[in-house]
Formats: structure tokens, sequence, C-alpha cells
């Protein structure tokens, strides 16, 4: 496994990964986020690409893809947005999230050049199965990248020990049918399929899609090891567009931004300092 | 050349496959199994060829179209006339069969998308037919193109979700209505209306849509003691063209797909995939794709609602690729001349998607000999057109 995983993710409980779009709005925002959410308690960041058509998302990623495509983010220009986090100080490892297209069109060759240049430390692509998946999950061990695979609560017996028994850093459940965004409600079978999962998980098992208040994170805590929160976080980014781009303001938004993240991570909070 | 393709992974040489979200693999599982039980169920495919007669309208005639032909001084030309079909179109056939399997799967709810509003119409009756809920998703720009369809729908009673995103036009739609098939997969069907998505898809719509080329072969036998020199057949996603030239591939016969080249291929505005498209994936298939260097997906442009994708299906990308079909384009302009020709000549009005088949046959008849033939798959009839026809002739002809 990839060293920054192991070191930040592996064998650790109450998890907080927390999921923002690279470029949204701008480059400057999208370095001084991760280390916000870093020092708000994030073990991970996943850092998505945009796309024009991102069919596993709801409409907040939609639109804030569509902010960052207007900035002409690419795949490319995304994963050098993680060297300039390092030379920040970043600690903890970045995971990539794109659509497969961008990758193709990238190029296997380069975007494994480009991703161990820029010190990346794991890769997902939501639109592609395990079937679909062996040629990257073999790739990304070679270059000791950690491919991390998802599943859904539709995910048969069969397919879920495949799955799990390929599965790198942490196991991405996703709590409901459906494309990212909050919701009040999760899959009525979600505690029967994190058990189930967890039965045959040896890797931290975290849940996302719809993850966006304390409550939540609370009740999931004893049947997950982590939770992913993306959309609500990306909806804060959104609210505070035209401040992020200024530069006398950006700072400011950053913070609101922050305090957001913290009253997320509150009620894990003690938990978290415990466990450092 | 092969016409066992797909392989068990979906795939047309690289073409193909499952590109979609996890949460969508059982539903695509159970879909390829059923299927696979259904047509080999003696009662499903009795069942299925029962509507196609009784409701549908088949067997559609094959029409000599005499009066092109003497005008024109070439290729004899006849026209396979999906256009008569009910509804209007080709759609209602693999509408039908898509139909009667979601049952078979005791699934009551129906999604599908639709550009042209034509699929969009065949869903909605056959929901009627059925006895299925059904919600069609259609972009706002196509919406306004086709209002007379966005009505048919409403009235067959399908509730039409307008898409605001994108170029609002057939690759949101799409879009969309995967976004809710993914949300409501557990007591959803999502009625896939050409031969695009990802597996069993491009097969199973290839495989009720091949009746079209099935009848043709017969048909064409019968009139003539031998088979056709050239078939043609417009391509979007291709369903209509995959149906007709299907039943031919093993033959030595002529196969061409004409593309939207809308206002020219040149100016960039044209939905022509093959001609300019990359191989990407796109709607959970991997195939020929418009697209920029970046790899995200480009807006295409048809003056026809039901060609403008950016994507193909994954056999016509194949059979691209192999060379068996040939692929070219014709542009607005074209289709629209090739419509007014057919209206003036046989008393046809076509769809615009037809007219862009009918304007390459028109072309090629003049250079071949009288001996030889050809024949169009006229997918669908141009009623639902008449609104775009008025706004670009100013109501004249």
């Amino acid at each position: 496994m990839n060293k920054r995983f192991s070191e930040h993710v592996e064998n650790k409980k109450n998890l907080f990964i927390p999921f923002i779009v690279a470029g949204d709005p701008d480059n400057e925002t999208t370095i001084e986020l991760a280390l916000k959410l870093e020092s708000a308690g994030a073990d991970a960041i996943e850092l998505g690409i945009p796309y024009s058509d991102p069919l596993a998302d709801g409409p907040v990623i939609q639109a804030a893809s569509a902010r960052a495509l207007k900035k002409g983010m690419t795949l490319e220009k995304a994963i050098t947005l993680v060297s300039s986090m390092r030379k920040k100080g970043l600690k903890i490892p970045v995971v990539i999230f794109t659509y497969y297209n961008l990758l193709l069109q990238l190029g296997l060759e380069r975007f494994f050049a480009l991703m161990s240049e820029n010190d990346v430390d794991g890769l997902l692509v939501p639109d592609l199965p395990f079937e679909e998946s062996e040629e990257l999950r073999k790739k990304c061990k070679a270059e000791n990248i950690t491919y991390i695979s998802l599943v859904a609560p539709t995910t048969s017996e069969v397919r879920l020990k495949e799955i799990v028994s390929e599965a790198q850093g942490f196991l991405y459940c996703v709590s409901s049918l459906g494309v990212t965004g909050t919701r009040s409600e999760f899959h009525p079978s979600v505690y029967t399929f994190l058990t189930n999962v967890r039965k045959y998980a040896k890797i931290p098992v975290a849940v996302g899609f719809g993850v966006s208040q304390p409550e939540q994170i609370e009740q999931l805590k004893d049947h997950c090891d982590g939770v992913i929160v993306g959309s609500a976080i990306v909806k804060q980014i959104g609210e505070r567009e035209n401040k992020l781009l200024k530069e006398e303001t950006r700072m400011e938004a950053l913070e609101e931004v922050f305090q957001y993240v913290c009253s997320l991570t509150e009620p894990n909070r003690r938990l978290v300092n415990d466990r450092r | 050349m092969s016409v066992t393709l797909p392989n068990e992974k979906g795939r047309f040489g690289q073409f193909g496959g499952k590109f979609v979200p996890e949460t969508l693999m059982q539903a695509l599982e159970e879909l390829e199994s059923s299927l696979k039980d259904a047509i080999q169920d003696e009662l499903f495919k009795s069942q299925l060829e029962e509507e196609l007669h009784q409701y549908a309208g088949r067997t559609t005639p094959l029409t000599y179209a005499e009066n092109c032909t003497s005008e024109l001084g070439g290729a004899k030309i006849y026209l396979k006339r999906e256009d008569l079909n009910h509804t209007g179109a080709h759609k209602i056939n693999n509408a039908i069969g898509q139909a009667l399997l979601a049952k078979r799967m005791g699934k009551h709810k129906i999604v599908a998308e639709t550009g042209a509003g034509q699929h969009g119409v065949a869903s909605a009756t056959v929901a009627a037919r059925f006895g299925l809920e059904c919600k069609v998703f259609m972009g706002e720009e196509d919406m306004r193109r086709q209002a007379l369809n966005v009505f048919r729908m409403q009235l067959l009673g399908a509730e039409v979700v307008p898409v605001a995103s994108g170029s609002k036009t057939l690759k949101d739609a799409t879009n969309e209505a995967i976004r809710y098939w993914v949300s409501n997969v557990e007591d959803t069907f999502y009625l896939i209306g050409s031969v695009v998505g990802p597996h069993p898809y491009p097969m199973m719509v290839r495989e009720f849509q091949r009746i079209i080329g099935d009848e043709t072969k017969k048909q064409f036998l019968e009139v003539d003691g031998k088979l056709p020199d050239l078939i043609v057949a417009c391509v979007g996603g291709g369903s209509n063209a995959i149906g007709m030239f299907f039943p031919f591939i093993e033959d030595d016969v002529s196969l061409v797909g004409v593309e939207a080249a809308g206002k020219g291929i040149a100016t960039g505005m044209h939905a022509a995939t093959i001609a300019k498209g990359r191989l990407g994936v796109i709607h959970g298939s991997m195939t020929y794709l418009l697209q920029n260097e970046a790899g995200q997906i480009q807006e295409p442009y048809s003056i026809s609602a039901g060609l403008d994708y950016p994507g193909i299906g994954p056999e016509h990308a194949y059979l691209a690729e192999t060379g068996r079909v040939h692929y070219t384009s014709a542009t607005d302009e074209e289709a629209l001349n090739a419509l007014k020709f057919l209206s003036q000549t046989e008393g046809i009005i076509p769809a615009i998607e037809s007219a862009h088949a009918l304007a390459e046959a028109f072309k090629r008849a003049k250079e071949m000999d009288k001996n030889e033939s050809i024949v169009v798959c006229l997918s669908g009839r141009g009623d639902k057109d008449v609104h775009t026809l008025m706004e670009k002739m100013g109501g004249k002809s």
C-alpha cells in the first residue's frame, strides 16, 4: 500500500474524507482548501476532476464542475495542483476522482507519469466497474497508487467478495442508490449492507453519498470506519464563489468553509484527538 | 465478418462494454439474464410477434419509388417503410420488445430519454398499452423543436421531464435518464431508444430492430429474386441502421450509414461522430465520441433532433473500423432537398433523419446502373418535423 495511505488511513477508525472539485472556483482556492481540510481533521482528500457529463453526480457537483471547466481546468492541470499542495505542507493522501473518458484521453502512460511526478496517492474512477478496471488496478499496484473501489447496496454478494478481495486503501460504500448529493435518508438496508461489507473487508470501510450532517455521521459511526463528505462541502464553496475568486475576500470565505467543516467533524473530534 | 458479437463482456472488438457506476451493475446483470431467458422463450417470442403485427402494424411495405427512380435515371430505389409503423417510426419495434421484457421482469415503471420525441412517443405508447408508469427525459431545446411530440407523450399519459443542462438536447436527456435510473433502479426499467448504452443494450436493441432487415431481405428476394446492391440508412445512435444492416452483414451487399453533417463538417457544427469522433466512453459504452482535446464531450449539431448525438452505437464503431459498413454524411441542406424531392415525387414526407439517408441514396442512384437496386430505410415520417420545416422553409417549399 502507498505509504501515506498506511500512515493516515490503514487501521484507522472515524475517518473523515472530504471531496472537493479541482479548480472550483479557481486553483488558489483548491490548494488553500486542501490545507484547511487537513487542519479540520481530514484523513485523506478526494480531488474531483471536472467533467462535462458527470453521470454519477448530482446537481451540486455538476455545478462545481461547470465552474471549474469555465476556468479551463483539465485532468492534467488538476494533478499538478497536488504538487502545490505538498509544497505548502499537505501531509495526508490525495485521491484523484476522475471519470474514465478523461483518463483515456490523457493516456494511461502520461497519467501515471503525472501522478508520480506530482505525488498523488490514490485513484477512484466512478464509471469503471470491477469488470472493466483490471488493467488500471494492475497499473496502480505497479506504480504504488492506491486504487479505491466502490460498492453499493445493490452489489450482489458474489460481486462484493470479488471487489473486496482486490480493494485497497479504503472501501467506498455508497450509502444510497442515486447520484451524489445530500439526502435526508439512506438506503433502508444501509446497516445490513455495511455489516456485510465489514464481514469481508480487511481495510477501512467508509460511507459516502448524502452524508451532510453531524447527526448522520454519529448514526453511521458504529457501522463503518469513516465517512466521505462531498456535496455538502462543495455547496458551501459554490455559495461563496465570488468571495473565493477575489484575493481580498478569499481567506475570509475559506475560514467560513473551515468553520462549517469543523462543525461536521465536531462529534468525532474527541475521538480524532484520542487516536492521534 | 462475425455476427456472433458482442462477446460475453459486451464488446464489439474494442467497442462496447459496461462503463457505469457500480450501483447499476446488478441491474445490468439482471437485464442480461432476463433477456437471454426471454429470447429463448417461445411464449415471449410469439407475444412479441403478435404485438408487432396486430398493434404496431407490421409487416411494413417495401415500396418501389418509381418516380424518383425515373427522374434520377439510375439504380432502382426502394423504400423500407418504417414510417408506416404505429407512432410513425421504427422506434416502436424496440419499445414493444423492451416493454414486454420489463413486464416479464416485474418492473412497473419505465424511464426513457428522447431527442426527436419518436422514442419518447413510442415509450409512452407501450407504457399505455402494457400498463406501465412512464417518465421521459427530454432536452428543453428538443421540447421546443418537437412540441407536437411532447403533447402526444402527455396525451398518452407519460410525464415529460424537461432537461435544462448542457445543450438541452439528447445527450443531456440521456444523462438525466441515467441519473434517474441510478436512483430508482430497484423498481424502474430503463428503456433505451438506440443501440447505445452499456451492454446488453446495444445488442438487445439490435435484436428488437433486426426485423427491419429480416423483412427487407425476404421482401426484396420476392420482388427481385436476388439481394439489393446497396442499402442506405441514417445514423444518429444508429438503431434503424443496425436493424436494417445486421441481417445483411454476411451478404455481398454494400452498406452505407449516413451521419448528420449539419452545417458542414468543416464548420464544426455537425453530429458526424464516425467522421470526427475519437475513441472514448459515453453513457456506459466505449465508442467513437465527439470530444475536445481534454476529453470533455462536445455538443453536436443537426437540424434533426434525432441525429444530434455525440456518440454512436458501439457496433457501428466496430463496423466502421473493420470497413464492413461505409459511413458518410449529409448536411442539413442536402437532407432538406432530399426531403422535398421525395415529398413531391412520391407523396411521402419523410422524417428529417431519414432524409439524410435519402440524400446519399439519390446521389448514388445517379451513378449506378439501371439494373442495380438500392434500399433506403425510411426510418420515420415527417409529421413531427413540420414545425421545423416551416421555420426553415418559411412556410413555402
